[in-house]
């Protein structure tokens, strides 16, 4: 596996793309704020905010329906939501009756119950279109530049430097159990799910002792390289002008949903 | 990719703005004391070996096992993380799990993180590690056993601490949320405790000075038996309380002056929710939820000091 199998990075020279990743993730955290205070009910705000958002999608160079593809990773959540449509008092719109209840959709209700979804799909989206136009390594140093304690930062790092690495020992471990459990044709193989479960936990305790050795050797080669306890990059990180003028036209715009919101 | 959203992570748009930035500054304020505490316990060396054991929870994550009908489980880790790596550093090492899935996956949104660390950061390594803590010294079979239970109540404290901030969003009923909530954690709880024992007992019999006098598993002090302890406690007794008589919760909602974050929604500026000089104003809303969080802040802090002169 390569070591960036992980990242959602897609790689192509665009406006977005040349950002500084501070500019992106304070412009994305003040975008998901934004929706979030913004009143149920509030369509005109919530199109301008999904016109902010195609915007944001021409301007990274990756089209105009990127992000809108990627974006349904939340939806199954929507069944916690559901019950806002009956629990809300409101005029009714519609009775039935389901199992053992009797349910009245109402339509404070529905307005909530949409407005939840709304908020939810814009705010996922700019989310995934972060972290396309970003590296992750570049983001989790954007977030120690935002004062994030670099404790974190360098465990986040690592946690990402290291996935993929424990991830292929995931995958041998896996491998081998499949290599040995075979089974007749037309029978089970494996015991109960209890057993199941404890032949699952033996795998994580093996890859934990693995981890475990390899953080050893991973520290030591470190140390060999020059570590200092510090992660350096070679991008330079520097905020310029246009960086600056971005996030301030940004959060005016994002300022501007607010205003709209509450007309 | 093996990689399978679990059903704890609350998405954006789910929770609405007060909520979130309260559990924010909750999470924000205890892992404040788990940073100072561990950059003052830690060596440098300690750093990249928190990385890769957080690396690790999320790769153990992949490892699932079948149940039935085509479904599978999966670890969880946040007991297990608390038990082998101690109480500080086992929350430092789920907020990363929990801050990548949410940042590179999307699985969880990034203003309800706070929210999303609070439940399955660090909530599950307060149980998980004060259960065990408190049979540090018993057997090896008590030592398992208190783990199982340690694991399933922490799944259930994730599971009851996100109904109860879904609830108080206005996005879910209360009872029907905590009902199917606690009802399929209860299930994936047991298949947590299942591999959660397995793991332990497997490092046990092959390094067991990992989990041994001097590891970071005995560092803990003995203030997180009684925080352990606690929170199960409020767990236990919440619970049916929540799923069978609503009403109850409802009215203590009331009595504590909770219901009316609970039945505003995202903009609603109720009037006994904001500071009464600055009128009904965002500012005023903002400001009551500042000196709530400031209060919390100072208990949490005062558990953290008491937490330390008894380590």
């Amino acid at each position: 596996m390569h070591f960036d199998a992980f990242d959602r990075y897609h790689d192509t020279q665009s406006f977005i793309h040349r950002l500084e990743p501070r500019v992106k993730v304070v412009v994305t955290i003040a975008y998901i704020l934004s929706n979030a205070l913004l009143p149920d009910g509030a369509w005109i705000a919530f199109g301008l905010a999904w016109l902010f958002l195609l915007s944001a999608n021409v301007l990274s160079n990756l089209g105009i329906t990127f992000t809108l593809k990627r974006s349904f990773v939340a939806l199954p959540f929507a069944l916690v939501a559901i019950t806002v449509l009956f629990s809300i008092p409101g005029e009714s719109l519609s009775a039935f009756h389901f199992l053992f209840w009797d349910l009245t959709i109402t339509d404070m209700g529905l307005l909530r119950f949409v407005s939840i979804l709304i908020r939810s799909w814009l705010s996922v989206q700019m989310a995934i279109l972060l972290v396309a136009t970003a590296r992750f390594p570049d983001i989790v140093h954007a977030l120690e530049h935002l004062r994030v304690p670099s404790i974190l930062t360098t465990i986040i790092a690592f946690l990402y430097r290291y996935l993929f690495v424990l991830v292929d020992e995931v995958f041998r471990l896996l491998r081998a159990r499949e290599a040995r459990s075979a089974a007749a044709a037309g029978e089970r193989s494996g015991g109960s799910v209890a057993w199941r479960a404890g032949v699952a936990g033996s795998m994580a305790g093996q890859l934990f002792l693995r981890s475990y050795e390899r953080s050893d050797r991973v520290y030591n080669a470190m140390l060999a390289r020059g570590y200092t306890g510090h992660l350096n990059t070679i991008n330079p990180h520097e905020l310029r002008r246009v960086d600056y003028l971005t996030t301030a036209l940004a959060l005016i715009i994002i300022l501007f949903f607010q205003w709209v919101g509450r007309l | 990719m093996h990689y399978s959203p679990a059903p704890l992570h609350i998405p954006d748009g789910f929770l609405n703005i007060s909520v979130s930035l309260v559990c924010w500054a909750l999470t924000v304020i205890t892992l404040s004391v788990a940073v100072s505490r561990t950059n003052r316990s830690l060596g440098e060396k300690q750093v990249p070996l928190m990385g890769i054991m957080a690396s690790f929870i999320f790769a153990a994550q992949m490892i699932n096992f079948p149940v039935a009908g085509g479904t599978s489980g999966h670890l969880l880790g946040g007991a297990l993380a608390a038990i082998v790596l101690g109480p500080w550093a086992g929350m430092l090492v789920m907020t990363a799990v929990v801050a990548v899935q949410g940042l590179l996956f999307q699985d969880g949104g990034l203003l309800a993180m706070g929210a999303n660390i609070l439940n399955m950061g660090l909530l599950t390594v307060a149980i998980g590690y004060g259960l065990y803590r408190s049979v540090l010294n018993k057997s090896q079979a008590t030592r398992l056993t208190v783990a199982g239970i340690a694991a399933w109540l922490s799944v259930m404290a994730g599971a009851l601490a996100t109904s109860l901030q879904l609830w108080l969003s206005g996005t879910s009923n209360l009872q029907t949320v905590v009902i199917a909530m606690l009802g399929v954690h209860a299930v994936i709880g047991l298949g947590e405790a299942l591999v959660t024992v397995a793991a332990l007992g497997f490092i046990l019999r092959t390094r067991p000075d990992l989990l041994g006098e001097g590891s970071a598993s005995a560092e803990g002090g003995r203030g997180w038996v009684v925080a352990g302890i606690v929170v199960s406690l409020l767990v236990v007794l919440l619970s049916p309380f929540a799923s069978a008589d609503p009403d109850g919760l409802n009215r203590v909602a009331i009595d504590l002056g909770f219901i009316h974050v609970g039945q505003s929604s995202s903009y609603q500026i109720i009037p006994d929710y904001t500071l009464p000089f600055l009128g009904a104003t965002p500012l005023s809303t903002i400001l009551a939820g500042a000196i709530g969080i400031v209060v919390v802040g100072v208990i949490i802090f005062l558990l953290g000091q008491g937490l330390k002169t008894k380590s």
